[in-house]
């Protein structure tokens, strides 16, 4: 499912989904803020673990997608 | 008697009915299947096990699908353990042995996953099966499907090799080549299972593909005698792997089929151009695994970003074993010292495996007397080609004219 939210970086990106969606925020982000370790984050296809994180820029046009990383095999 | 009860979460314990599902709603946590404990503890047996048929169907009993379940099955599992004198004998290890997993039909350990997750699948009413994969687990699945007259869709990167590629296309599956890598395949896979009704095998039912991994433990305790190995060494990609085979002992004690409760040393391998678990094993928080980008030949578990990778590090540390990691030159040396040494020619992840119990071997890990297991996951014809890259021909070839004269003057005897 897709949503639209305004937002300049990604961590304003989640609290925008969080204000349309009350209690998603806390089933991302743990205590401390950080990104849960079984979520992954991708900013235009792009793990946002292995760029900038959570204060990434975004704009626009940019997607961002939330998926379980539960997932094995090759 | 059903012996399946549900699934819960291995984070937050959160439980749910079974189905076609494997991430926690309340924290994205791994579900795992949960089984009726009491009810199996009257069934399970050595005798009936020793009694079932010789491939990992004989631990029916503990696998997730009912007795009344028609399995897909190719005769998987059940493979030889062989006790490795020579190459223990260059190690240092007077009982060292081998689990020779890639004597399964598509001679990979992932035909013992995937015949228990169609089995599940075809019983609960899919039509079709699928997986992102890259070789071992699309050749499991294509083969499988096939078997089980089931629709197939692989998805793979679209550079992956033409051998592989056409392993995989002769059991006739949809074949979708994506413009991507291994990690970008997974993901989009990951974003289908909402708007399809089809069983993903290392996806959606996860919880029950994952279970079939048990038996290659099981099967190393039935073949030791009913005892427990002192160390087992095991390739890391997911870590799913890994974590089923710490559960596959706890289950042997529950069950009383092996005696003692002194739990085996459980070591992960990886390889360094995709070491996630090994970087954060050996680094001050081996809670926090992060991704990396893969870059190494044993691309069957390059895996960026391992979802059991904390547990992997958990399991370790609490059973007394480690995460150690290779290079690519000591992935190509294991692959030639074990098929030198054993007869054996397994694949780079193997060559990952025998290149960890080497290096851990040679640095004084073991006195010489334990009793340690190396699972070799997977067939050397599968990625041969490093062994053609890396040195096209042996040191000892020699060429020679048709003549008694030209092999007298060649060739030493």
């Amino acid at each position: 499912m897709t949503v639209d939210v305004e937002a300049t970086n990604l961590i304003g990106a989640i609290v925008a989904l969080d204000a349309q969606y009350p209690g998603f925020k806390e089933r991302l982000l743990d205590e401390n803020g950080d990104l849960r370790q079984f979520v992954n984050v991708y900013l235009n296809d792009e793990d946002v673990r292995l760029g900038s994180g959570l204060g990434a820029r975004v704009g626009e046009k940019d997607e961002i997608s939330i998926v379980p990383a539960v997932a094995g095999g090759r | 008697m059903p012996k399946l009860l549900g699934l819960r979460c291995r984070e937050c314990g959160a439980e749910y009915e079974l189905q076609a599902t494997h991430v926690c709603e309340m924290c994205f946590g791994p579900l795992d299947a949960v089984y009726d404990t009491a009810a199996m503890k009257k069934i399970v047996s050595r005798q009936r096990i020793e009694q079932g048929p010789k491939s990992m169907w004989r631990y029916r009993d503990l696998l997730p699908v009912e007795d009344t379940v028609n399995v897909v099955t190719l005769g998987e599992g059940y493979t030889p353990l062989v006790k490795a004198d020579r190459l223990g004998a260059e190690l240092g290890l007077r009982n060292l042995y081998l689990k020779n997993d890639s004597m399964n039909p598509t001679n990979s350990f992932k035909d013992r996953v995937v015949s228990v997750a169609i089995s599940w699948a075809r019983a609960h009413g899919f039509e079709t099966i699928a997986c992102a994969s890259t070789g071992n687990l699309a050749n499991a699945v294509a083969a499988y499907a096939a078997r089980a007259g089931l629709e197939c869709f692989v998805f793979i990167p679209i550079d992956l090799e033409p051998a592989k590629v056409a392993a995989i296309s002769v059991f006739d599956p949809n074949l979708v080549a994506v413009r991507g890598n291994y990690d970008d395949v997974n993901r989009l896979c990951s974003q289908l299972i909402e708007s399809t009704p089809w069983a993903f095998c290392n996806i959606n039912i996860r919880p029950f593909y994952a279970e079939g991994s048990k038996t290659l433990t099981f099967e190393t305790a039935e073949q030791l005698g009913w005892k427990l190995p002192d160390e087992i060494i095991i390739p890391i990609a997911s870590g799913c792997q890994f974590v089923r085979h710490r559960q596959a002992v706890r289950e042997l004690m529950e069950y009383g089929l092996v005696r003692g409760d002194r739990v085996p040393s459980f070591t992960g391998a990886q390889a360094l151009g995709c070491a996630p678990v090994y970087n954060a094993f050996h680094s001050d928080n081996p809670d926090r695994v992060l991704p990396v980008k893969p870059d190494t030949i044993a691309k069957s578990i390059a895996i960026g970003n391992p979802s059991d990778g904390v547990y992997v590090n958990r399991i370790a540390r609490e059973t007394g074993g480690v995460v150690e990691a290779v290079s690519e030159e000591e992935i190509v040396d294991a692959i030639r010292l074990l098929a030198r040494t054993e007869g054996i020619f397994t694949e780079t992840a193997g060559g990952v495996t025998i290149g960890v119990l080497a290096k851990l071997a040679r640095a004084g890990r073991w006195k010489g007397e334990e009793t340690v297991v190396a699972y070799v996951t997977g067939h050397g014809l599968k990625t041969a080609d490093v062994l053609a890259s890396a040195n096209g021909h042996s040191s000892r070839r020699v060429e020679i004219e048709p003549t008694m004269k030209s092999f007298r003057e060649k060739v030493s005897i």
